[in-house]
């Protein structure tokens, strides 16, 4: 099928897909006129029952909990599955990263570049932290937070400090710390179970003061380790291709 | 205003389809498939948007209050960061295609078999 | 609180721009160049979600679509056209 017959076809395709879409569209009630019962139930009970005041964290970790837990195990599976995929292959050997250094002039990082990525790594990795364990109260939450912190490793990195980069990451300390994260969001809820309550169910004790951190919960929990695992993923991913860019040959 | 959000997410489906359909770079693509991905973020707070509604955080806003969906924007969060991993991954599929057959042209791809 | 007429102007302010992102990331085919309209996209992907009244998403579509998806990108762009050049000598 040549390019031209390709696009023909494409452009029918879509034209049919539009169209459904169009006629899917004209049965919504128009932008703004949210309808559905679910959403503002939710809003109506979810501050006196859970006692958090950030209603989507509220609900990512407890009304819809297994449906987080079913992302994180994607997010572990994907991560897992990197390292899986980027192994050596037969004819590839590891060289040292002289070898590996680029025939054209890579000019070399900067000291404004690198003495601002260094000083950005305590206040970034702090921030990630707190984003991390607020999640009841605030926009925040272990995926954000997560990121952030991940993003405090890669700042390492971008300081030129490759190895000190290695050194703060190991694959090891990774795939530990992101298996305690997901293993631990899986325990939280299986302790549930063993207390005759539904999975994922919010058993510990809530608090008096709607957004404190101890006063949600369950959910304060969860929302750490959901960030530290979302962090250990983030690094692995960067630190293999880092690894495939830096030191295997070809 | 009562469509215009949902034509936006049809015009951003078709044009990373058309990025697809007509890509000759395996990265290219995968940039692609990125674009198409976020045009369901859009769909999702789109269908959830309250005309006149607040953000559902209620930390200094008195209870009663005419706040948007919230369980939309729940699947939108998880759904950002998710996809950023499964990227990655397809990304080192790409790079093992490169180190297996020397090219990232996805018409000439098609023509290897196993 | 912003009144309801302008906050509709905003929107559909945004929902174009967000429109013409799509366009140009599509249309760039220079890998470098797509991977930087890509984080471009996102930011106003993100101000989008802020118009929409979304915070949560607004900061996680920030991290991950203007910082961490680049970053990525850029590492598997470098390896690949590491690997390019090297068959091509």
């Amino acid at each position: 099928m040549t390019p031209r017959q390709r696009l023909w076809f494409f452009a029918v395709a879509a034209a049919g897909l539009v169209a459904c879409y169009l006629w899917a569209f004209t049965g919504l009630p128009g932008f703004g006129g949210y309808p559905g019962p679910y959403g503002q139930e939710i809003l109506r009970v979810a501050v006196q029952q859970t006692n958090a005041t950030g209603v989507v964290s509220a609900i990512n970790f407890e009304y819809r909990g297994l449906d987080t837990v079913g992302e994180e195990f994607i997010l572990f599976a994907a991560a897992a599955g990197m390292s899986v995929v980027l192994r050596k292959l037969r004819e590839e050997r590891e060289a040292g990263p002289a070898d590996a250094a680029d025939p054209r002039t890579v000019p070399p990082s900067s000291s404004a570049v690198r003495v601002a990525a260094l000083l950005m790594v305590g206040p970034t990795a702090v921030l990630g932290w707190w984003l991390a364990s607020h999640a009841q109260a605030s926009p925040s939450g272990g995926f954000q937070g997560g990121v952030i912190l991940a993003s405090a490793f890669i700042l390492v990195y971008l300081a030129g400090e490759f190895l000190s980069f290695r050194r703060l990451s190991p694959d090891a300390l990774l795939d530990a710390v992101e298996a305690a994260g997901a293993g631990g969001f899986a325990a939280i809820g299986l302790a549930a179970i063993a207390m005759n309550l539904p999975y994922l169910y919010n058993y510990l004790p809530l608090g008096t003061i709607p957004g404190a951190v101890s006063s949600s919960g369950t959910i304060a929990l969860i929302s750490f380790f959901v960030g530290i695992e979302v962090a250990a993923a983030f690094t692995a991913i960067v630190s293999e291709l880092l690894d495939q860019t830096l030191l295997r040959s070809a | 205003m009562g469509i215009f959000p949902f034509l936006v997410v049809a015009w951003v489906v078709v044009a990373g389809l058309y990025g697809i359909v007509t890509s000759r770079d395996l990265i290219h693509q995968i940039v692609c498939l990125v674009v198409v991905q976020s045009s369901t973020y859009v769909l999702l707070l789109g269908v959830g948007y309250v005309t006149g509604g607040v953000a559902p955080y209620f930390f200094d806003i008195p209870l009663p209050a005419k706040a948007v969906d919230p369980v939309v924007q729940a699947l939108a969060l998880t759904d950002v960061v998710v996809e950023a991993a499964v990227t990655a991954l397809l990304l080192s599929f790409a790079i093992q295609a490169q180190k297996r057959f020397g090219t990232l042209d996805p018409h000439e791809l098609a023509e290897f078999k196993g | 609180m912003i009144s309801a007429g302008l906050m509709n102007t905003l929107q559909v302010t945004v929902l174009a721009g967000v429109a013409a992102g799509a366009t140009v990331v599509v249309r760039t085919r220079t890998r470098v160049r797509q991977v930087l309209a890509l984080s471009v996209y996102g930011m106003l992907l993100a101000i989008l979600f802020l118009v929409f009244q979304a915070p949560d998403v607004t900061l996680s579509e920030l991290t991950v679509g203007a910082i961490a998806l680049p970053i990525i990108l850029l590492l598997a762009i470098a390896k690949v056209s590491k690997a390019d050049r090297k068959r091509q000598q």
